[in-house]
């Protein structure tokens, strides 16, 4: 699949925004019962940073449409299509984050907005995997793995975020934050590396063969009917070569997965900028993991594009 | 329950093109366009279409087959593309099978097209909404046309009438006969998609002669009491 830049930004920086909800709700409810002290600020600026995120991201998903201002419509068709629920699911998130941040400034309850806005969190991570996990043509995203990994990684950056935010507002919370982002960051990169196993493993159940119905081992195709390319070409190949591919696996390993996780076990007490700096490389790293997650992606399709003539 | 479909013969099939390019012409007039196209006369041509005509090369040389393969919409009896849209776009028509796109409802997030294992909706790039095959559903249920001439337009234009378009859902309708009677068989089984349209295999056609045929009594080869040699040279039998 061609990797789409407004996707990718969205599903990271989203993921992140609901990963940062999470650990500062975690953090809320410790504070609740007494286990921990943190200024309201806190919260606060967090509400504003999950929402400054998921804004941008909004922004980013939007370059994805065709018509962005028939965007609303997508809230019709939430019985079938997890496209439809995570535009529902995500300015209700939004607002529930909106209102928790306004709780904690104004000194009001906030706890059970905070529960609000995790339940929503949740349910947008499976919502935004679904998407990807629904689409039963290509396997590589049609397993439970999709949804899972979308919740994990998210998780994992948000703890990242979340304790590179305390180490500046909330100093004595930043070595706890930065130890739960160290198990979040190696229990990601497990999950997905073992989706990366499963999918260099798949067999493809749809060949030439049944694509075109003809039962010969051999068929090459001589023309694709134009010669310019289409939309088929456009959208569902990557059209970069494996090297490049290769690379930005690699890429999304090191720096997304193996270096901030190294980082954080060997600094028992990491500072504010270096945690700033490991969320930095990290959300680089995640940005090329969601790139070699389309181009992992083959589409059955491309069986009646391999010529051009 | 009606269930509109094309019906391809791959063995007669010659790959003109003659149905690309009417699909092309009716859906940039009719109702459902228009198909625009970029750069239509330059180095890179491209644009939307309904209808592709591939071609595939089966076996190796010299026992090679061309098979010319045309390619839309199938209109699946459970369409992959219909349940993902999120706006309702893009649905199936309940009275004939036909799978539509409302394009004024259509976002253009490509979801659809990501949801249809066939490759057959394509992003129209100017105007933004996806399109595919309408069945030419402007034509076939036009009631000031002709009867004969209520069918898709790459039905009407195919020379060699290669493509059949009935409900499959009748059992005595030419389609259903066609599937039944000639092997019709729908692409990606595996799928699940169940799709309508259907594909008639390529038939080996030769001319059988038997050689009881030859020497038969009234076989104007007879001359005079002599039996033409069966093996060659038969001519040479003529020489007196």
């Amino acid at each position: 699949m061609h990797p789409p830049w407004s996707m990718i930004f969205f599903t990271t920086l989203a993921g992140a925004a609901q990963g940062l909800l999470l650990a500062l709700l975690g953090v809320d409810l410790a504070r609740s019962l007494g286990l921990v002290q943190t200024p309201e600020a806190l919260f606060l600026a967090g509400a504003v940073i999950t929402l400054a995120m998921c804004g941008v991201g909004l922004v980013a998903a939007s370059f994805h449409l065709g018509h962005p201002w028939r965007g609303w419509r997508a809230m019709a068709m939430w019985r079938t299509s997890w496209l439809s629920r995570e535009v529902i699911v995500l300015p209700a998130f939004m607002a529930a984050v909106a209102a928790w941040g306004l709780a904690h400034a104004l000194q009001a309850p906030a706890l059970l907005w905070g529960l609000l806005a995790g339940l929503l969190a949740l349910a947008l991570y499976i919502c935004t995997g679904m998407i990807y996990g629904a689409v039963k043509a290509i396997r590589e995203w049609a397993t439970p793995l999709t949804p899972i990994n979308y919740t994990l990684i998210g998780l994992a950056s948000g703890a990242l975020l979340a304790s590179a935010l305390a180490a500046f507002m909330a100093a004595p919370l930043a070595p706890g934050l930065a130890r739960l982002a160290l198990v979040a960051t190696l229990v990601a990169a497990l999950a997905r590396g073992y989706a990366y196993w499963r999918n260099q493993r798949l067999v493809p159940r749809t060949t030439l063969q049944t694509a075109i119905g003809v039962r010969h081992p051999r068929i090459v195709q001589k023309s694709q009917g134009a010669m310019g390319g289409s939309f088929n070409t456009r959208e569902f190949f990557h059209g970069r070569p494996a090297t490049l591919v290769t690379r930005v696996r690699w890429a999304a390993a090191l720096l997304g997965f193996v270096l901030p996780a190294a980082a954080l076990a060997a600094v028992a007490a990491p500072s504010g900028p270096l945690l700033a700096l490991l969320f930095a490389m990290h959300y680089a790293g995640l940005l090329a993991e969601r790139w070699s997650f389309f181009t992992e992606a083959n589409h059955p399709q491309n069986l009646y594009y391999r010529a051009i003539a | 329950m009606t269930q509109l479909a094309l019906v391809i013969d791959l063995n007669v099939c010659v790959g003109c093109h003659a149905c690309v390019t009417s699909c092309k012409e009716w859906n940039s007039s009719g109702s459902a366009g228009p198909l625009l196209d970029w750069n239509a006369d330059g180095p890179d041509p491209t644009g939307t279409f309904f209808n592709r005509v591939q071609t595939f090369e089966v076996g190796e040389f010299p026992n090679t087959q061309t098979v010319h393969f045309p390619k839309s919409c199938l209109h699946c009896e459970d369409p992959p593309c219909v349940p993902v849209c999120p706006t309702g776009a893009s649905y199936k028509r309940a009275e004939d099978g036909i799978v539509l796109v409302d394009y004024d409802k259509c976002i253009g997030c490509k979801y659809c097209a990501w949801a249809c294992p066939y490759g057959v909706r394509e992003l129209d790039e100017k105007r933004q909404v996806m399109t595919k095959c309408t069945l030419c559903v402007d034509r076939i249920t036009d009631l000031t046309l002709p009867p004969a001439e209520r069918k898709p337009s790459c039905v009407m234009a195919c020379p060699t009438q290669a493509r059949l378009f009935g409900d499959v859902h009748d059992p005595e309708s030419e389609v259903s006969v066609a599937i039944r009677e000639r092997g019709g068989y729908p692409l990606m089984p595996e799928q699940g998609t169940q799709p309508a349209n259907h594909y008639l295999p390529r038939r080996r056609t030769e001319a059988h002669t038997d050689p009881v045929q030859v020497v038969r009594e009234h076989n104007p080869l007879r001359v005079d009491g002599r039996e033409p040699a069966l093996q060659p040279p038969l001519s040479a039998d003529w020489e007196h």
